[in-house]
């Protein structure tokens, strides 16, 4: 619409009213409508993922009976007789995640104090990045790592029991672990980045060390945010899949000996998905049944950690 | 004054302190160290153990049982082709979906809020899962696409989707109101406003998102496990509906073989991914530096 | 429906006892006699016990008054009494706001501005707007002068246009050289011009301008009282603004409102006193506004 026209009907104000009235914006409508439906894509997903592992797992467990698969220490869904105790698959996700979380818990808290409370500006932005990047690598190389370099160390340093095999739980749990620093120490620093400066300077003109004020003011503060970023690593750690597929193997045994070769849920998932089973088969239905369990677990470990986050975030907004 | 006033001032820590403060930084710094040395080892170890297969034969040859004649051809193309898919489909669907939750949802509305915690939900879970939705809605089942890479695609967009919707609406959040309100009191409509004002100058933001979103689908292997791309593929993708292999798939494949010479194979292979993958985060990053606005 | 979220300025408490009604000189009928040689007085606006509400209580209630074609009318008034809130009524910016209603009638031309099939937007491309704080687009001089043109499909003259616009207000000189440079590299006062030069592309009836000088330095605001001056050839203006002495060097017509404070803490804007700038300034008839303007409160 050219411009003279803004102006049809104002000329005289006695005359004609102002043409205010437009058409019904169609345009505006169905692009509204278009984008609703994308952002309602993600409430489909959601939808979809409970739906397909629904109705296979139902169907999984009209023909296995609920408390052998919950309370059974025998994993061998594929035999001629087969046995669907789940047991050595969560022990073996439980072990695993133990295992990444005595690392990363540790490394990745004190990786935070260090950045948050004690480093100078300058080696922090050649730091944080150096984090992004350990988070950045895809987890098939963190895989490939563990086989290749971490096991045969582990053989050679293996302290007591017996030493680990090829495959084996330890391994598998300290690179899980060390790729799990950035998003404890990450999370942990922006947890501790917002406690009120007012807070330490309080401490320190009340003569407290840097030691004391890390550790006995600002860790304290930022807790519920720290216990968020731990509990993200864990929903990580149990999710995770490349690195307990190739270090810790595919062999359900119920064991809590690191250096064991054990199976967890998310490896027992991929395998029995590279069989292709045909679809309606036991097979079939066990990887469904697992992953209702998985997606159960980190469901509700996620739903913890917004939660928590949401409560660090509000007591400083 | 007396001196003995000043002798407080002194410091006199105990022993004890002094070695608490001194631990305290040791292990700081170890855990720095372990970090870094972590990394470094994992990068060197890599490169050393690839190094002998890290020439063109990787790219020209197909998997093949002899290792010596094996190379990663058709894992290189279907990495391209699926990640050419997943933009495709990604990106458009993420912005438009964060631009509908940032301009046109009321936050007080009870389905904007559902749909937001859903997508924050949907962020953290695990990458198998969405392996087992792509199997039983995409492969088999009702779309019934089979091992295809259009189904492998679709399946990492819907993985990385939440990033892409995180990046973009932080991106659109960022263009102040007042550009907004400058548009408005001019005469155009609020879908023009979002058009030619605030996604133009979010399109940086929204940019880095997306190659992060990229980044991390190109490093998924176990979505795909269950989509049938750990196949014996020994060609390049003839289209959307053919059979593929991806880059971090066949490193796994030449993990799980015995011979040594598949690891070496292997190797050579991450290198090239952590080569792409280091190539897209620093041009993120240059992006950001060079585009980012400081409003 | 609303869309950006602005929250609404709260006003700061003012307690001020209103035990008279208001002194307004308002013509239900004819609109009156010009002055000897003055120019004749049409209305553009006609506003008619307006009241507006941010979610229950009212921001400003039962403002009366006419705004007049070609003239500048300015809006003065301690902070908080809802000056900028009656302004936003008059090119439906209010819209913007959740929870903001609108009642009374607001007449622009003799239509009603609110009546229930007028699209704001069509409102707003004939009643511009100039904010407090300068808010040029992220592009370039010319790109923010054109967008308004080239949303209304405008293709061809935009370069007439363009210069057209920037000589209108007082920038061309300035900026011809650099068009295309990117306006955040201007001062704050060149950018203040630069919006008001993108709000005179389109050709408006009425320019409103939310204390556009407030954020800026002495001399910008005295170019801009000069620009003014000029652009009331052509547009009818009315301009908020918190400086007595601008209101009196500038503005043709003043409407004088104050700040009531009930009961339970709210604050409500009521119009005191709407006359020539002269009277305002030299013999207002309330009390309230002589004491506002000799600074005894306010």
């Amino acid at each position: 619409m050219p411009i003279g026209t803004a102006l049809e009907g104002q000329e005289s104000p006695a005359g004609a009213p102002p043409v205010l009235r437009g058409r019904r914006r169609w345009g505006e409508e169905a692009i509204r409508l278009v984008l609703f439906a994308c952002a309602l894509l993600s409430m489909a997903t959601t939808l979809a993922i409970v739906v397909s592992l629904l109705e296979p797992t139902l169907s999984f467990f009209g023909e296995v009976d609920l408390v052998e698969f919950l309370s059974g220490t025998i994993w061998s869904p594929l035999f001629a007789e087969p046995r669907f105790g789940v047991l050595p698959l969560v022990t073996a996700t439980v072990l695993v995640t133990g295992i990444a979380l005595s690392v990363s818990i540790p490394l990745g808290l004190l990786t935070a104090v260090f950045l948050s409370e004690y480093s100078p500006r300058r080696l922090r932005a050649v730091l944080k990045p150096g984090l992004e990047l350990l988070a950045g690598v895809p987890t098939v190389v963190y895989g490939f790592f563990a086989l290749t370099f971490v096991t045969p160390l582990l053989q050679h340093l293996w302290l007591f029991g017996d030493p680990p095999g090829v495959f084996n739980a330890a391994s598998a749990g300290i690179v899980m672990g060390i790729m799990i620093v950035p998003t404890v120490a990450s999370l942990s620093e922006d947890a501790m980045g917002a406690v009120p400066q007012a807070l330490r300077d309080g401490a320190y003109a009340l003569g407290s060390s840097r030691l004391q004020v890390s550790t006995k003011v600002v860790v304290p503060a930022a807790l519920s945010g720290i216990v968020a970023a731990i509990v993200l690593g864990v929903s990580r750690a149990v999710g995770e899949t490349m690195i307990v597929l190739i270090a810790a193997g595919g062999t359900p045994k119920l064991s809590f000996d690191p250096a064991d070769a054990m199976q967890t849920m998310t490896a027992f998932i991929a395998a029995a998905g590279i069989g292709d089973q045909p679809t309606g088969s036991i097979g079939y239905k066990t990887i469904f049944a697992v992953g209702s369990a998985l997606f159960a677990a980190t469901f509700v470990v996620n739903l913890v950690s917004i939660r928590l986050v949401r409560r660090f975030r509000e007591v400083y907004e | 004054m007396s001196s003995g006033a000043l002798e407080g001032l002194r410091r006199r820590r105990s022993l004890a302190t002094a070695a608490k403060e001194r631990a305290f930084s040791g292990a700081m710094l170890g855990s720095l160290l372990v970090a870094a040395v972590a990394l470094v080892a994992l990068l060197v170890q890599v490169v050393v153990a690839g190094s002998p297969r890290l020439n063109g034969d990787l790219l020209q040859r197909f998997p093949s049982s002899v290792p010596t004649r094996a190379g990663a051809r058709s894992a290189i193309f279907g990495t391209i082709w699926v990640i050419g898919t997943v933009a495709a489909t990604c990106i458009p669907v993420g912005v438009a979906a964060a631009v509908y939750l940032e301009e046109y949802a009321a936050k007080e509305r009870w389905y904007n809020r559902l749909i937001e915690v859903n997508i924050q939900n949907l962020a953290a879970v695990p990458s198998i899962v969405y392996g087992i939705l792509g199997l039983a809605f995409l492969v088999r089942g009702p779309l019934g696409l089979g091992q295809t890479v259009l189904a492998g695609a679709l399946t990492l967009s819907l993985l990385v989707l939440p990033i892409v919707i995180i990046a973009s609406r932080e991106a659109i959040r960022a263009v102040p109101s007042s550009i907004r309100l400058a548009s408005l009191a001019l005469g155009a409509t609020r879908w023009q406003t979002i058009r030619r004002q605030v996604l133009p100058a979010a399109v940086p933001g929204i940019a880095t998102g997306t190659i992060l979103a990229l980044s991390r689908a190109i490093g998924e292997a176990a979505p795909l496990l269950l989509l049938g791309a750990l196949t014996f593929i020994t060609f390049v993708p003839e289209g959307l509906r053919s059979p593929f292999t991806v880059l971090p798939i066949q490193i796994f494949n030449w993990i799980s073989r015995p011979q040594d010479e598949f690891r070496v194979l292997a190797a050579a292979a991450i290198v090239v991914l952590l080569v792409i993958l280091l190539a897209m985060n620093a041009l993120a990053i240059w992006l950001r530096n060079r585009y980012q606005r400081r409003w | 429906m609303s869309d950006v979220r602005i929250s609404p300025r709260r006003p700061p408490p003012q307690s001020v006892r209103t035990d008279r009604p208001p002194a307004v000189r308002v013509d239900l009928g004819a609109a009156p006699p010009p002055a000897e040689g003055a120019r004749p007085r049409e209305r553009v606006f006609e506003l008619r016990d307006v009241t507006v509400r941010y979610g229950g209580a009212p921001a400003v209630e039962g403002i009366t008054f006419d705004i007049l074609r070609n003239h500048i009318t300015a809006l003065i008034g301690p902070s908080g009494c809802g000056k900028s809130t009656l302004l936003r009524c008059l090119n439906r910016m209010n819209d913007l706001i959740p929870g903001a209603t609108v009642e009374g009638s607001v007449l622009y031309r003799g239509s009603d501005l609110y009546a229930a099939d007028v699209d704001a937007v069509e409102v707003r491309k004939r009643i511009g707007m100039v904010f407090q704080k300068p808010n040029p687009f992220p592009k370039s001089i010319y790109d923010n002068v054109a967008f308004g043109p080239r949303v209304l499909g405008e293709r061809s003259d935009l370069d007439d246009i363009v210069e057209g616009s920037l000589r209108r207000a007082a920038l061309w000189d300035e900026v011809k050289d650099r068009l295309k440079a990117p306006a955040y590299g201007l001062s704050g006062g060149q950018q203040q011009r630069l919006c008001i030069a993108r709000a005179v592309a389109i050709k408006p009836d009425v320019i409103l301008m939310d204390e556009p000088c407030s954020a800026l330095d002495p001399i910008s605001t005295m170019r801009i009282e000069e620009l003014m001056e000029e652009l009331k050839k052509d547009f009818s203006i009315v301009i908020v603004t918190h400086n007595m002495q601008q209101a009196a060097r500038a503005a043709d017509m003043t409407a004088f409102l104050t700040v009531d404070v009930s009961g339970d803490d709210h604050r409500t804007g009521r119009l005191v006193e709407y006359d020539d700038s002269s009277v305002i300034f030299t013999t207002p008839h309330d009390q309230r506004t002589e004491s506002y303007i000799t600074g005894r409160y306010g």
